[in-house]
Parts: structure tokens; C-alpha cells; sequence
């Protein structure tokens, strides 16, 4: 799971412009330039702070002929990637066949695993294309700190995929990490184990979406860790991806690369698993349900004409945050953050640097933040079997009391 | 980095260029990074270049003032810079 484009908005400050490029994203795009497409809920791990409460297969799943015809709108729209995630996609069976069905319909596929799947053999076939890109989650640097959140062995398993990618020559993969509490103090230590793969660092923000939403308290970095973070990002500039999630932490100063500003409903969405598309892929909730791509018209049509895209892509006031001489950096930070913590959408964000959000959030009545719409979690709680005691000896081994 | 108007250039065949209302999107699949046209007319100067013996005269054939040249030699350099467009062998 992961958000949007990482591909960081180089290029010019050609000829003159009629306005600054955010200014322009802001009132959306005639197609994203990216979406996330998650393939599937069902998943072999079950991480605590899951954005979309992942475990189990929805039975209402698009089909194999069902995703191609989104890959086929895609292209028509000229999506130029897609970023696929889940779940596990992987776990799907037809997976590789949907891969390269995109691929083969110019959209490049970039897709999040945790690495399940991804043997010596695999990792050779996705090494040969220019149009796939691998993203490898990892949220410790060691096992200890990354299994407390993604479960026993799933560090391993992580491990051996980049293992496989590096040595099957797949340069320049993704080693995709949640920031935390627990693992801020270790990214350098990120930074190593993807230098040793030859693989790009991402580090993404941790939100309180999906499962997320129990653990954000716990798990969400402290207002020092985020300066740390900040300062951290800002030394090593462009060669780590951010997906451009810390935009709320430029308030600290100069900005950071990449696009500044919440892509929801204008750069960036959400197809999930059903075929709902979401302003977000923080943003399971029914509130951010722009339409399905099985409605009459397709995602084209829920993209071009849903009321709730357009209203995402009015200018907007900035409500609380306008009087904020730090505004134009953060533009009031990320939405999904603020809704699932139960924060007005324009006011600050929970982890807002200036310290207005943790104020905010002391006024929230516990309880009162909204809850995601669904949840596909691996049912956790062990199934006991009633046992009577048998009624007679014999109902319980045919040979009782049998001796020879 | 300074940006030879009189060599000949082209789009990187890994890139895809989709139409905006404000100009263009570029991406490239190769370096997998995005950039951006941010008008019309450096769109059509982009567009052009593989069909013409030099950049300049792409801009020319797109209307571009003299005056505004050495703008848009830096708006071609930063897209030479990201790989977007490369020198072409004449043949």
C-alpha cells in the first residue's frame, strides 16, 4: 500500500507561467498522474497499522476481465503508472497475467509486496522490464522493530525478496518504509540495507487509516522525531522518495522535493479492491467515495464528473489554517490524517510542526473519531471448540478398552 | 548546464507526454521521474523537436521571440538534465 507518485516534479520553471504548478494540480488534472489500485484485501500478513484493514479476500473482488477493462481506461486516459498494492497482490493468481496486460497497454505498473512472492526466478522476470517497478515493504531496520509491526518472519521474508532482486540484477528497486516511533532512529540504518541491494530508500508517512487508526497514538513519531525526520530528509534531498507524504513537515522551513500539496481527487486516487475509487488511499471511508468503476461510464467518468472530486478540487480556504503564516508551505496537511484523528479537514493537521494539532486534538471527545468503512482483518481471535466428555469410551476410540 | 540550441534533439522514446490544460505532463519510464510543460508553446517546441535540424529552429517553427530564447534554452536544459530529451545522431 502506498501512495502516489514518487516521481519527484523535476523540470523546469520554463517560459513564463501562467501560475505556480501547485496552484494548477490543485484544481486537478484530466487524468491522475498516478492512482493507487489495490488488487485484493487478502493478505498473508496482517501489520498492525494496515491502511485498508487487509486480511481477507472480498468475495466482490473485480475479475480478471474486470481489471483489464480499467487497465484499457487507464490507457485511454493515459494514466502513465499505476502503483499496485493490497492486501498482497501477489496473492492473486492472476497477478502476472494483470501486469502484463498493463505493461503491454503502456501503463507502467509499480507494485508494493511484502515480498512473498518474489523468488530468484520471479525476480530475473521483473528485472527484464523497463515498465515494472518493485516496492519491497520493510518497517525495521531489524527484525525485532519490524515484526512488532508486520509480524514474526516477515522481516525475513522481506530480506530474501531484495536478496532475490538484487541478484537477479533488478537495480533500483524500492525498500518502502512506514516512519515510526520505533524506527526514526534507525535511518540510517534504512539507507544501509538499501544501499547493499542497490535499491532506492522510500520512506512514507505513518497514518491513522485502517487498522492504523489503533495504533497512530502509539506508533506515530514524537514532535522531536519529526524534526529529526525533517532535517534527515532534508540532507539527503532527492535521492530518498517520500511519495511526497511529509508535505506538512515544510512548515519547518524550506520545502521538501516534490510536490507539496494534497493530491486527493486532483492528482492521486483510489480503486479498491471492489472497484470503489476513494479521493485517497488514506481515505477508505465512505465519505471519500467518489463512485465505482463498474457504475455506467467507468472510472473515467467517476474521475471527470464525481461531485466529490469537484468539490476536492475547488480552491480552497485554507478554514482555520489561512490566518497561518506557514500555510503556502503545508497547505494545512494531509487530509486523511486529520479526518481519521477526528479533526475539522480545515483546520490543522494532528502532527501539524507548528503545534497547532496536537491542541486540536485535545479538544476531540474520545471516541469521536470516524471510524474506516470497512474492515477485511484476518479474524485474530482463536476459534475454541466446544468438548464434551464422551458418553461412552468407545465414542472416543473404537479400540477402548480393547486388549488383546 | 548550458543547452546547445543548434545541435539536434529529440523526446526520449521512453518518455510519455500526456496534454494538460496547462501544457503537458512528461513521463519517462526508464529514470520513472515526472516533469511538467507549463505552456502550450514550449508543448509544441518539445513535440517538434525530432522533426527539425536544430532546437532553435523548433522554436522558431513554434513562434518563439527572439527575446524569449534564453528562457526557453533553460527550460530545455532541465529537461535534457532529467533525460526527458536527448541529443540526436544525424544520420
Amino acid at each position: 500500500m502506498t501512495l502516489t507518485h514518487d516521481a519527484a516534479v523535476a523540470a523546469g520553471k520554463p517560459a513564463p507561467a501562467p501560475g505556480r504548478l501547485t496552484d494548477l494540480f490543485q484544481l486537478g488534472l484530466d487524468a491522475p498522474i498516478c492512482l493507487t489500485w489495490e488488487l485484493t484485501y487478502a493478505c498473508n500478513l496482517s501489520c498492525v497499522h494496515c491502511l485498508s484493514s487487509s486480511g481477507r479476500r472480498d468475495p466482490r473482488e473485480l475479475t480478471t476481465a474486470e481489471c483489464r477493462q480499467v487497465i484499457d481506461t487507464l490507457e485511454r486516459m493515459q494514466v502513465f503508472y499505476v502503483n499496485i498494492g493490497g492486501g498482497e497482490p501477489t496473492v492473486r493468481p492472476d497477478f502476472w497475467e494483470l501486469v502484463d496486460y498493463a505493461t503491454a497497454h503502456h501503463v507502467g505498473v509499480k507494485f508494493s509486496t511484502n515480498g512473498v512472492k518474489i523468488t530468484s526466478e520471479v525476480a530475473a522476470r521483473l528485472a527484464a522490464s523497463d515498465y515494472v517497478d518493485v516496492q519491497v515493504s520493510l518497517d525495521g531496520a531489524t527484525a525485532p522493530v519490524n515484526d512488532a509491526v508486520r509480524g514474526p518472519g516477515s522481516y525475513a521474508t522481506a530480506m530474501r525478496a531484495m536478496e532475490n532482486l538484487a541478484s537477479g540484477g533488478f537495480r533500483n528497486f524500492k525498500l518502502s518504509v512506514v516512519m515510526t516511533r520505533h524506527n526514526i532512529p534507525q535511518l540510517d540504518a534504512f539507507k544501509a540495507i538499501a544501499d547493499r541491494f542497490g535499491a532506492q530508500l522510500r520512506l512514507t508517512r505513518l497514518r491513522p487509516s485502517g487498522r492504523g487508526a489503533d495504533v497512530w497514538q502509539d506508533l506515530h513519531p514524537t514532535p522531536e522525531q519529526q524534526r529529526e525526520l525533517y532535517d534527515w530528509l532534508v540532507a539527503h534531498g532527492e535521492q530518498v522518495l517520500t511519495g511526497d507524504s511529509f508535505f506538512h513537515l515544510s512548515a519547518y522551513g524550506s520545502a521538501l522535493p516534490g510536490l507539496n500539496l494534497c493530491g486527493a481527487g486532483r492528482v492521486v486516487c483510489l480503486i479498491d479492491p471492489v472497484g470503489d475509487v476513494y479521493a485517497c488511499p488514506f481515505a477508505i471511508h465512505e465519505n471519500f467515495l467518489a463512485g465505482n468503476v463498474r457504475d455506467p461510464g467507468g472510472f473515467e467518468a467517476v474521475w471527470r464528473s464525481s461531485d466529490l472530486f469537484a468539490s476536492l478540487r475547488a480552491p480552497d480556504t485554507g478554514g482555520a489554517c489561512r490566518s497561518c503564516g506557514h500555510y503556502d508551505s503545508c497547505r494545512g496537511g494531509c487530509m486523511a490524517a486529520k479526518f481519521f484523528t477526528g479533526l475539522p479537514l480545515d483546520g490543522p493537521d494532528p502532527e501539524c510542526v507548528q503545534g497547532h494539532g496536537q491542541a486540536a486534538l485535545a479538544a476531540v471527545s474520545s471516541g469521536a473519531a470516524p471510524k474506516p468503512s470497512a474492515d477485511h482483518s484476518h479474524r485474530t481471535v482463536p476459534v475454541t471448540i466446544g468438548r464434551r466428555p464422551p458418553r461412552r469410551d468407545c465414542d472416543e476410540n473404537p479400540l477402548a478398552g480393547f486388549t488383546a | 548546464m548550458t543547452f546547445d540550441l543548434d545541435r539536434p534533439w529529440q523526446v526520449d522514446p521512453r518518455v510519455s507526454m500526456r496534454p494538460e490544460p496547462f501544457g503537458a505532463l512528461l513521463y519517462h519510464f526508464g529514470t520513472r521521474r515526472l516533469s511538467f510543460l507549463k505552456n502550450q508553446r514550449v508543448l509544441a517546441v518539445v513535440r517538434s523537436l525530432a522533426d527539425h535540424p536544430s532546437a532553435r529552429a523548433a522554436c522558431a517553427a513554434a513562434g518563439v521571440p527572439e527575446a524569449e530564447l534564453p528562457a526557453y534554452a533553460r527550460a530545455l536544459a532541465s529537461l535534457a538534465d532529467s533525460k526527458m530529451i536527448s541529443e540526436r545522431t544525424v544520420v
